[in-house]
């Protein structure tokens, strides 16, 4: 008899809401289904998509990061200033910045100290840092950042291709190495990872500054798409990260999250945006509209859970 | 000797004890022509933090995961509409409250219902409904600024001996939401289910009531904040709520309630919403630029939660 | 004198004021299994915290193989390997992921099959005939299963072989096949030259197992002997506690009234379920057959989730005590008066006289050991916490309560005094339904429903009542 792992369903039921999703978008708008049409719905997938990533690496440890829009909006800042004119200085400033993330991540372990309050308490220094870099909407993207952002592969375009070779990148760092293996178990049971010997210290350290780089990575992409930046790029980033790590089946605590599915739930969460300015939805309901569709999408991984249960029991 | 260890026990003398700090800095940077003008606007503010804080104490207690992100938008729709519906007349400032109370009590009725039907983390339902809920608010504002009864208005800004009336307002509140704490079964069963959410089902709590009344309470809180903050500001804003998210978040944390749930603190919410006030008047009296005073107030967030927490480990 | 694994000479241990270490030597040769017994709060876990170099002692030696080291890193690399009352897995991972979290040396390329295949061979060895997918998460399976996992994955070696491995209460969550498979491989492991050091509270099992007996008391080991020195008797006076005859004494309640609590059969299949007043109903069968899942259907089905009860026909008593029992954050009295706060309070304010005289009266009545009710309630050691959860489900006006295997780990003096309190408590008028997966406790009911696949099998009573008979029901239809 054949088992499906639970970790296939987590999968399946982020999928699936991305392809209904999909699928009233051609409907309503047949024109979408082109290279042209897919490309303006996904533009801004790929810096969603990695600050998901990022999110879902501090989820995996079961801590929540508040401070990751300010953290790309500062990012973007440096790509737009020091990266774009002196590469050298703006590398370091960013490895400082990934360094920093390794701290806090030791500093929330080592004094037992809620998360939420520390990053809450990063938004403002990451916030006041980005205003200090650009007072005014400026700077200007590094040449190389625009020229990967705006490229045009044959057939798929760019957005979608980066979204897949980083799914299945952090896939096989996250699910297959034993890194992986680490950060889920110290998600999972800190205590065990500990008595078998590991620094979960170091493993946490590690996990932030890897979250930290995948910030990162977003500033640059998001910079690489809008050309400027300025200090409140992407402060809609941390709830939208949150919210792509749990449409993509990730949870809160116990370290069950899902790469392939983070990056789905940011897909699913850009063609939302994309979806609503498709239909010319009064700039008053815009917002709401947003909201409805994020609960009709978590009501459809509701009803799929459901029916993936029946036949469980059956 | 013994009443010091014992003050020191308590979460929330900490927040006390910077908030007094910051004070006595800002009014020596101003050779103390300031103290009482700058006391009171302390008050006053604080006082807005502090009943939205309560709210947000009340769902954070009920443990891990449990948040209210909906507070600015629910704010931001009572203040609208009640000030609408009042429309300048002083007799309606009772029907105004209720209909903000009745609107606190919609949202929360809509946040706990996405919980429970979707089974999904509050953080998401929240945040949901308030952009249902933001949205709303912008349909009803229209851009129109309309000004509070003006007996409202003078209610809100005025005080009685020198202490503003909101503040009054807000201990009235306090005192009530303490009670609710520590003395009846309500406040022990949100205790318990933040503990153990299973054990509290397994003992009989009716854990699914207690959670809905929890988030109902909230939601009234922002709405009957949001309806004091519009009359006091002269007018609904449509982002008169936005800085309440973190603050709401901010104040419950700093004050010493456990994010981890179970333990709340009523006093230390009042000793952070001070805090936070007079640190961002204090960086202001400095004379810091905006992403200066960032930074800073930051920091301080940090470094408290710092001292705060390292002290709990030695418990 | 064979070879010294481990030694620990001379350990004083302090939490606080609480002495949980006065001085105890323990030594453990190659080849040899050494029975640990003694109360709860006699310092066996803490000794082996310190075995494993979890604990630092604050006086005392520890030495490994004859060279002292301390830390959890010391202990690991002479071959000291754990295996923890409370399941200490991931949850979240696989079976081969958390064989890589324990071994080290399984790093490198390709190291799932290297692991999938090491597990598995350990497990096809200790629990022959097991089924236990080494691809599946921990979450999916049962706790038996867990356990047997976490055991395989001590035994087996990656590189070097463990030396010594510490089992405390290995078969709490096993029924007596997996207990029996699991002791047989211990004997062949001590055999090929390695070391068990064996805790656990079911007597029989210490005494047919281990070669030597340790006996600790109030932080001191007491005796050290071999294991035919003993019988269970003497083992239990070594430990300090009296010795109760252990009549079973029915109340020979005859069944009055209608079924106080009832359930149709379960799974469409099998006997319906019926309790009558004052009557004690235990759930036997192997562990992990759905004893658990027909207790939690009864209550919940039973209890409202939205509206407040005045009051309430049932009462729970939690079985694992850290996962759904205690609040850790409350005192000793609050944990207790929880489920009888209706009655405690006027218009919704809790009345905090009658609480406080409530939590003395139970306090006398159950003798829980604490100078102070405000204490908190991890202060008490495993066994009183139980009772206190105990008082909680009495102390309500519930006239049914449920247990849930409740005594898994507490100690013979403190399970005497609760079954006495069950008798009475029953002679009132009480109904009680009782899973339990341990015989003694079993034979102590009036009737017993045996379980098999979520299903009851076989309904026993008075007489009927014998470890045979619920063995066979439990076996009952095997190999259809």
């Amino acid at each position: 008899m054949m088992r499906i792992s639970s970790d296939t369903i987590r999968l399946a039921i982020p999928a699936l809401s991305l392809a209904v999703l999909l699928a009233a978008v051609f409907y309503m708008q047949p024109r979408a289904m082109s290279y042209t049409g897919l490309n303006l719905l996904f533009n801004l997938a790929v810096p969603i998509a990695l600050a998901t990533i990022a999110q879902m690496l501090i989820m995996a440890v079961n801590d929540l990061d508040l401070s990751m829009g300010t953290f790309v909006s500062f990012s973007a800042c440096v790509a737009a200033t020091f990266l774009q004119s002196s590469p050298a200085l703006g590398i370091l400033i960013l490895a400082g910045a990934i360094a920093a993330y390794a701290a806090i991540g030791v500093v929330i372990y080592v004094r037992e100290l809620p998360s939420i309050v520390v990053t809450l308490g990063m938004s403002f220094v990451w916030g006041g840092l980005a205003v200090l870099l650009l007072p005014s909407p400026g700077g200007e993207a590094p040449g190389w950042a625009r020229w990967l952002m705006t490229s045009k592969p044959p057939f798929v375009p760019m957005a979608i291709v980066v979204s897949v070779v980083l799914a299945i990148a952090t896939h096989f760092l996250v699910m297959r190495s034993s890194f992986g293996v680490l950060i889920r178990g110290v998600g999972g049971n800190a205590r065990s990872v500990e008595r078998a010997g590991w620094s979960v210290v170091a493993v946490r350290a590690g996990t932030f500054a890897l979250a930290g780089f995948f910030a990162v990575l977003s500033g640059i992409a998001l910079v690489g798409l809008t050309t400027s930046a300025d200090a409140n790029i992407a402060l809609r980033y941390t709830l939208l990260s949150i919210a792509g790590v749990i449409l993509g089946g990730g949870e809160f605590v116990g370290g069950r999250i899902s790469p392939v599915g983070a990056v789905i739930g940011a897909l699913t969460l850009t063609l939302a945006g994309s979806f609503l300015s498709f239909m010319r939805i009064s700039p008053d309901w815009q917002i709401g509209a947003q909201g409805a569709i994020l609960i009709v999408v978590l009501a459809l991984r509701l009803a799929l859970n459901r029916l993936e249960k029946r036949e469980k029991n059956r | 000797m013994n009443a010091v260890r014992l003050l020191s026990r308590k979460p929330w003398i900490w927040s006390f004890a910077a908030t007094v700090l910051v004070w006595i800095v800002t009014v020596l940077f101003t050779g103390g022509a300031s103290s009482v003008g700058l006391s009171q606007a302390a008050l006053t503010f604080a006082a807005f933090s502090v009943i939205v804080g309560l709210g947000q104490m009340f769902v954070i207690t009920l443990g891990p995961g449990n948040i209210d992100l909906s507070v600015p938008a629910t704010m931001t729709l009572a203040g609208t509409i009640a000030l609408k519906l009042m429309d300048v007349q002083n007799g309606m400032i009772l029907p105004g409250l209720l209909v903000a109370v009745f609107l606190g009590v919609v949202v929360g009725i809509g946040n706990y219902g996405l919980i429970k039907i979707l089974r999904i983390p509050p953080i998401i339902a929240t945040l949901s409904m308030s952009f249902i809920v933001q949205s709303t608010a912008i349909w009803a504002n229209r851009g129109l600024r309309i000004k509070p009864p003006e007996l409202l208005a003078s209610f809100t800004t005025s005080g009685f001996l020198g202490i503003p009336n909101v503040a009054i307002v807000a201990f009235l509140l306090s005192v009530a939401a303490w009670l609710l704490l520590e003395k009846t079964i309500y406040g022990r069963w949100i205790s318990a289910i933040g503990q153990s959410t299973f054990a509290a089902r397994m003992t009989g709590i009716p854990v699914d009531g207690t959670r809905f009344v929890t988030y109902v309470l909230c939601a009234v809180l922002a709405a009957i904040c949001g309806y004091l903050l519009a009359s006091f500001s002269g007018g609904a804003a449509l982002n008169m709520g936005s800085e309440y998210l973190l603050m709401s978040i901010a104040v419950v944390v700093i004050g010493g309630t456990a994010v981890a749930g179970g333990d709340s603190n009523v006093p230390g919410i009042w000793g952070a919403s001070l805090f936070m006030f007079l640190v961002v008047s204090m960086l202001n009296t400095y004379g810091f630029g905006a992403g200066v005073r960032l930074i800073l107030t930051g920091l301080i967030i940090i470094a408290v939660i710092l001292v705060a927490g390292g002290r709990k480990m030695i418990r | 004198m064979r070879e010294e694994v481990v030694a620990a000479r001379g350990i004083k241990v302090r939490f606080g004021a609480v002495r949980a270490l006065d001085g105890a030597d323990l030594a453990i040769h190659a080849g040899e299994c050494v029975g640990l017994v003694g109360h709860n709060g006699a310092g066996k876990s803490t000794i082996v915290n310190v075995i494993n170099g979890g604990l630092a002692p604050h006086e005392g030696t520890v030495s490994y193989g004859g060279t002292p080291g301390h830390g959890i890193a010391a202990a690991r690399e002479r071959g000291v390997r754990c295996v923890f009352q409370e399941l200490s897995l991931c949850p979240n991972l696989t079976v081969v992921e958390n064989a890589r979290i324990m071994h080290d040396g399984l790093a490198g390329w390709n190291w799932r099959k290297r692991a999938f295949d090491l597990i598995k061979a350990k497990l096809d060895e200790i629990f022959p005939g097991h089924g236990i997918d080494c691809d599946s998460t921990i979450d999916d399976l049962s706790i038996a299963e867990r356990q047997m996992v976490e055991i395989a994955i001590s035994f087996a070696g990656a590189g070097e072989g463990p030396r010594l491995v510490i089992l405390d209460e290995p078969t709490s969550s096993l029924d007596a096949g997996l207990a029996g498979q699991l002791m047989a491989y211990v004997r062949r492991f001590v055999a090929s030259g390695g070391s068990i050091l064996l805790i656990s509270h079911i007597l029989g099992e210490i005494l047919s197992t281990s070669d030597r007996i340790v006996v600790m008391k109030d932080g001191k080991v007491v005796a050290d002997r071999s294991a035919g020195e003993f019988k269970i008797r003497s083992l239990v006076e070594a430990m300090g506690s009296v010795v109760r005859e252990q009549s079973p004494k029915r109340s020979g309640a005859a069944r009055t009234g209608p079924a106080v609590l009832s359930m149709p059969p379960r799974k469409g299949h099998g006997l319906p379920f019926e309790a009558y007043r004052g009557e004690i109903v235990g759930l036997a069968g192997l562990g992990g057959h759905g004893q658990t899942e027909a207790l939690l259907e009864l209550y919940l089905s039973k209890s409202g989730n939205w509206l407040p009860r005045r009051s309430r026909p049932l009462a729970f008593v939690a079985g694992d005590r850290s996962l759904n029992g205690t609040f850790p954050l409350w005192s000793i009295l609050r944990n207790l008066s929880i489920a009888s706060l209706g009655d405690l309070s006027r218009r919704s304010f809790v009345d905090q006289g009658r609480e406080d005289a409530v939590g003395e009266s139970w306090k006398k009545r159950i003798e829980i050991r604490t100078p102070d009710m405000g204490n908190r309630i991890l202060s008490l050691s495993g066994g009183n916490q139980q009772k206190v959860l105990f008082a909680r489900a009495l102390a309500t006006s519930a006239a049914t309560v449920l247990m849930d295997d409740p005594m898994r780990g507490v100690d013979v003096g403190t399970k005497q005094e609760v079954y006495d309190i069950l008798r009475g408590e029953a002679k009132n008028g009480r109904t009680f339904i009782w899973y339990s997966t341990e015989m003694d406790e079993i034979s102590l009911c009036d009737r017993v429903y045996v379980f098999r696949e979520g299903a009851i099998v076989a309904e026993l009573s008075g007489e009927e009542i014998s470890e045979k008979n619920v063995l066979a029901a439990s076996f009952a239809g095997e190999g259809e």
